[in-house]
């Protein structure tokens, strides 16, 4: 059984790992991160998004195994020094959660697309957005959500 | 990258409650921020799939490929001897204690109620149905295993079309035949209305099925400890489940304990008795280990149960001038192949509804439910109501139409004015309070409704290939189910009570347990909002518990947009009973009558003297009962059920405009206006956001969402992948406002509005597809209007109607 080396919001850990192994898997059945949810078997829905080597990518469709020597973000390794990420509080102060599912990897997203606009318009953040799935807000509040983290994050916040 | 803070984190979330100054004095009123959120920001969440027990085991089953088959071999014993696989079974070692699963709504005399064994036995009826279960150490052991179990299947022919399945020579879902159960409800002279009237309108609209597809996927874990049963479950329902389970299995109620944890969203899917909540029961019984399921996406499409699917036909007689005679109404409901929850009670919560907000002398509605060889229908959104509204507004288009006015001077002048209130309906529900005017008028204000009128009159004057169409949805619903008197009048099996208690700590904080079942609905705020004002207490002070059946042990739990109307009702009540106490006890310490108390900002003041008590100094001074009158507890603690008179009926006026290509087909809304009339309300935002959601999956019926089964039974939707749920580039940023006309039905004035935007937004979408192209010569497109039907609309082929 492969090894893995893999770094997981900042602690290290070494797994043998069968090569069929999901790393979402990982995360929540081996690791016990669970703040990584799955929604879905397709990649379509994104609830399991996690950020690794910096990007965003869904853990429902990477191998454990790929992500050997990786460094792995999840919502639960987001915030700096124990407060929220700037993304995370405009979540929450634009209202932008109702049951909460697809929010870890909405999050991870949004932050994600800010990279490549650290401004964006609504259209910019609809895009960017589309391969996150949200069945209770109708997006209108992720959108504010986003604008809000944007202009908060483009204030010196640093990000991950 | 750190540990979160939990003791910051909390401060911040408390922090931003501020942002948002309060309306008044009170909590009522103000958007708060939510008290779940940080828990759900953070992952530090409680997903029935996140929990572990020790021991624990995974289930996974084998479901049928067939829509329609005899079993004729069932042979586990191949998966057993694979490592790591503890146990194996087919549906015949359930047969002796698994029972069938409840419909607790017999909807007529005449229902037939099949057999519906959570395992299949000797047939399958629809493609998905369990027929076998694998128990393993971990999922990818046990999804080996399902590969290795062997079935014989002997096809039967498969029943998909609702007019062939009752035709007499159809095969047969059911040995009793493809009828589950047929009804008529008529008021007033419905022959006499339609005998010469000057305009009749006769129309046929389908209701596609839709897959309900809340985003967290079913989940269960089952533990014993030989005596007692858990059950964990992502569910709407903990309260009614454990009823029902223990009816199902035997086990009895009180060694049973079902817990709702966090639930990411239902819809109506988790309002259900599942198959799989019963067979992890039992194999927890039968093994002794703690078991969990794990859904996946492609296993939800096919076994969660399915929503609307219903063919509408519907017949409006008018005068001349557009007023209303009568309306008749003929549905075929699809119920799939068996009969679940609340299954054949779906169309039956139209049936009061098609006559909407009008006026009319007479009006019949009835309704046949049909068995196929479909996954069963049940509970979605709105649940018989966006499908009344939906014929109804389509119809109320086409009626404008044809007298070439407005669509919404057909409807005022059809409509019950704001000074009829209450209003009892030709259907027999008496409307407590609404004003269609002011809520349409705003409506337009904020549409641009004459400048859109002028841009579409200059688009097809230059037959602008691109062409816009405006669509009205005057809609009211009847939510807040409901009073147990009128349920029983239904034939539904339990009440529509709610349950509320208050426990005074001894710090002078206090805990809400609610019998509703929040799962992203902000009950935890809302409600500490409605207990902050009534006992005076501050909202941070306050906790609300709820899902579990040993913590909340009464609750009718949250469907049907009834939560706050009951729910939020009862802990109101119960806070008025704890001052009731907490009255007594004040003016034993401060030495006068009750009489001579008044109750302000938390405290009890004897009038005209500066003595007082605090709420939280009484609930002190109740705890240590060094003092205390004479036959007083040493509680303020209180319970309160609350069971209305009356359903809860939200109406509002919603206007969508949408850009049609006519030369590919594709819809794009241009602008959504929402102005609701939810009655007062507790958390502006939080309404807000049911408002968002409800509109989203409403324009997701119109223009996205289909279940497609081919002619063998096949579901050709049964991922994410097939199934076209909008994403946020779907969708446009909506306009909403609220016009408050507070509901005389309930101390705090609220109505419903959980599913509101889901019943108003369908027909105004579609209404404003069809505007576009009625000059062509279109009348209808079916739902979804995919850009496929609506370019075949207008090159007049298949998928639309033409006049």
């Amino acid at each position: 059984m492969p090894r893995i080396t893999i770094t997981v919001d900042g602690i290290r850990y070494e797994e043998d790992v069968e090569p069929r192994l999901l790393l979402v898997h990982l995360l929540r059945e081996r690791l016990g991160k669970t703040g990584t949810p799955i929604g879905c078997d397709t990649s379509n829905c994104g609830a399991c998004t996690v950020m690794l080597d910096g990007r965003s990518a869904k853990s429902c469709s990477v191998l454990a195994v790929q992500a050997d020597g990786c460094d792995v973000v999840t919502i639960e390794g987001l915030g700096a020094d124990g407060a929220l990420h700037p993304m995370q509080r405009a979540f929450h102060e634009e209202h932008a959660l109702q049951c909460g599912y697809c929010t870890p990897g909405m999050v991870m997203a949004a932050i994600d697309l800010l990279r490549d606009d650290a401004d964006p318009s609504e259209e910019t953040i609809r895009h960017g957005l589309e391969g996150n799935l949200c069945r209770c807000t109708g997006y209108c509040n992720i959108v504010r959500a986003v604008k809000r983290g944007a202009q908060e994050m483009g204030q010196g916040v640093r990000t991950p | 990258m750190t540990e979160l803070d939990a003791g910051l984190v909390g401060e911040q979330i408390a922090e931003s409650g501020q942002i948002a100054e309060p309306t008044g004095r009170g909590e009522i009123g103000r958007a708060r921020r939510r008290k779940e959120d940080a828990r759900l920001l953070t992952g530090h969440t409680r997903w029935t799939d996140n929990l572990q027990q020790p021991g624990m085991l995974q289930v996974m089953f084998l479901r049928s490929p067939m829509a329609h088959a005899r079993i004729t071999r069932v042979d586990v014993s191949a998966a057993r001897d694979l490592p790591g696989v503890l146990a194996a079974f087919s549906g015949q070692d359930f047969a002796d204690e698994q029972g069938s699963l409840p419909c607790a709504w017999p909807v007529s005399e005449d229902i037939v109620i099949p057999d519906h064994p959570p395992m299949a036995v000797s047939e399958v009826r629809y493609v998905g149905e369990a027929v076998a279960c694998v128990v393993a150490t971990d999922r990818y052991r046990a999804a080996d295993a399902l590969e290795a179990i062997e079935v014989d299947y002997e096809p039967l022919p498969a029943v998909m079309d609702m007019h062939d399945a009752l035709t007499p020579d159809s095969p047969k879902v059911h040995e009793s035949g493809n009828k589950a159960f047929s009804t008529t409800i008529t008021s007033g002279d419905v022959e006499a209305a339609f005998r010469d009237a000057p305009v009749v309108i006769d129309r046929t609209y389908i209701q596609q099925r839709l897959i309900p597809s809340a985003m967290e996927p079913r989940a269960v874990l089952a533990s014993t400890d030989g005596d007692t049963f858990t059950l964990w479950s992502s569910t709407q329902i903990p309260h009614v489940l454990r009823v029902m389970l223990a009816v199902t299995t035997g086990i009895p109620e009180h060694r049973l304990r079902v817990i709702a944890p966090d639930v990411g969203g239902g819809f109506g899917s988790k309002l259900q008795v599942t198959a799989e909540e019963v067979l992890c029961l039992l194999l927890t019984r039968r093994l002794g280990r703690p078991v969990k399921w794990s859904e996946s996406r492609t296993e939800g499409n096919l076994t969660v149960h399915h929503g609307r699917d219903q063919i509408q036909h519907i017949r409006l007689a008018a005068e001349a001038d557009g007023r209303i005679r009568g309306l008749r109404v003929e549905l075929l409901a699809d119920m799939g192949a068996y009969l679940m929850l609340v299954t054949p009670g779906v169309p039956m919560l139209g049936a009061s509804m098609f006559n909407a907000i009008y006026k009319m002398d007479a009006y019949e509605f009835a309704c046949t439910g049909v068995f196929t060889t479909k996954m069963p229908t049940d509970a979605y959104r709105g649940a018989g109501r966006p499908e009344a509204t939906y014929a109804i507004e389509r119809v109320m288009d086409e009626l404008a139409a044809e007298l070439g006015i407005d669509p919404l001077e057909a409807r005022r002048r059809n409509w019950i004015r704001h000074d009829e209130f209450p209003y009892t309906t030709i259907s027999g529900l008496t409307y407590d309070s609404g004003n269609y005017e002011a809520a349409t008028d705003r409506a337009m204000a904020l549409f641009g409704y004459d400048k859109l009128r002028a841009e579409q009159a200059d688009r097809r004057d230059r037959g602008d290939p691109v062409q816009l169409g405006i669509g009205v949805s005057t809609y009211t619903e009847m939510c807040g189910l409901a009073p147990s008197r009128l349920l029983g009048m239904a034939n539904y099996g339990a009440g529509g009570w709610e349950h509320g208690s208050v426990r005074m700590l001894p710090t002078g904080k206090v805990e809400v347990i609610t019998g509703t079942s929040p799962h992203g609905q902000g009950h935890v705020t809302s409600w500490s909002q409605i207990a902050a004002d009534a006992l005076g207490v501050p909202f941070d002070d306050i906790t609300v518990l709820h899902g579990d059946t040993a913590v909340a042990h009464k609750g009718m739990d949250t469907y049907g947009s009834r939560s706050l109307v009951i729910g939020g009702v009862a802990v109101l009540k119960a806070c008025e009973k704890v001052k009731d106490k907490a009255r007594k006890l004040a003016a034993h310490l401060l030495e006068c009558s009750p009489d001579d108390l008044e109750f302000e900002a938390g405290a009890f003041k004897v009038r005209g003297t500066g003595a007082s008590r605090t709420i939280q100094e009484l609930a002190f001074a109740a705890f240590t009962a060094h003092d205390l009158p004479e036959g007083v507890e040493a509680r303020l603690d209180s319970d309160a059920t609350f069971d209305p008179d009356n359903y809860s009926f939200p109406h509002g006026t919603h206007l969508c405009a949408v850009e049609v290509d006519t030369e590919t087909g594709m819809v794009k809304i241009r602008s959504y206006v929402a102005v609701d009339d939810v009655g007062k309300v507790v958390n502006p935002l939080i309404v807000e956001g049911q408002v968002h959601g409800g509109i989203a999956q409403g324009v997701a019926q119109a223009l996205f969402e289909e279940a497609v089964y081919d002619a063998d039974g096949n579901l050709l939707t049964a991922t994410m992948a097939d199934y076209l749920l909008p994403s946020a580039a779907d969708l446009p940023a909506f306009t909403t406002d609220r016009t408050e006309t507070p509901s005389t039905g309930n101390p705090l004035g609220v109505k419903g509005v959980g599913e509101a935007g889901t019943i108003a937004s369908t027909p105004a979408v579609v209404n404003a597809v069809v505007d576009a192209l009625r000059p062509r010569g279109v009348r209808d497109v079916q739902m979804p209007c995919t850009p496929e039907r609506v370019w075949r609309a207008v090159q007049g082929t298949r998928g639309g109607v033409r006049s």
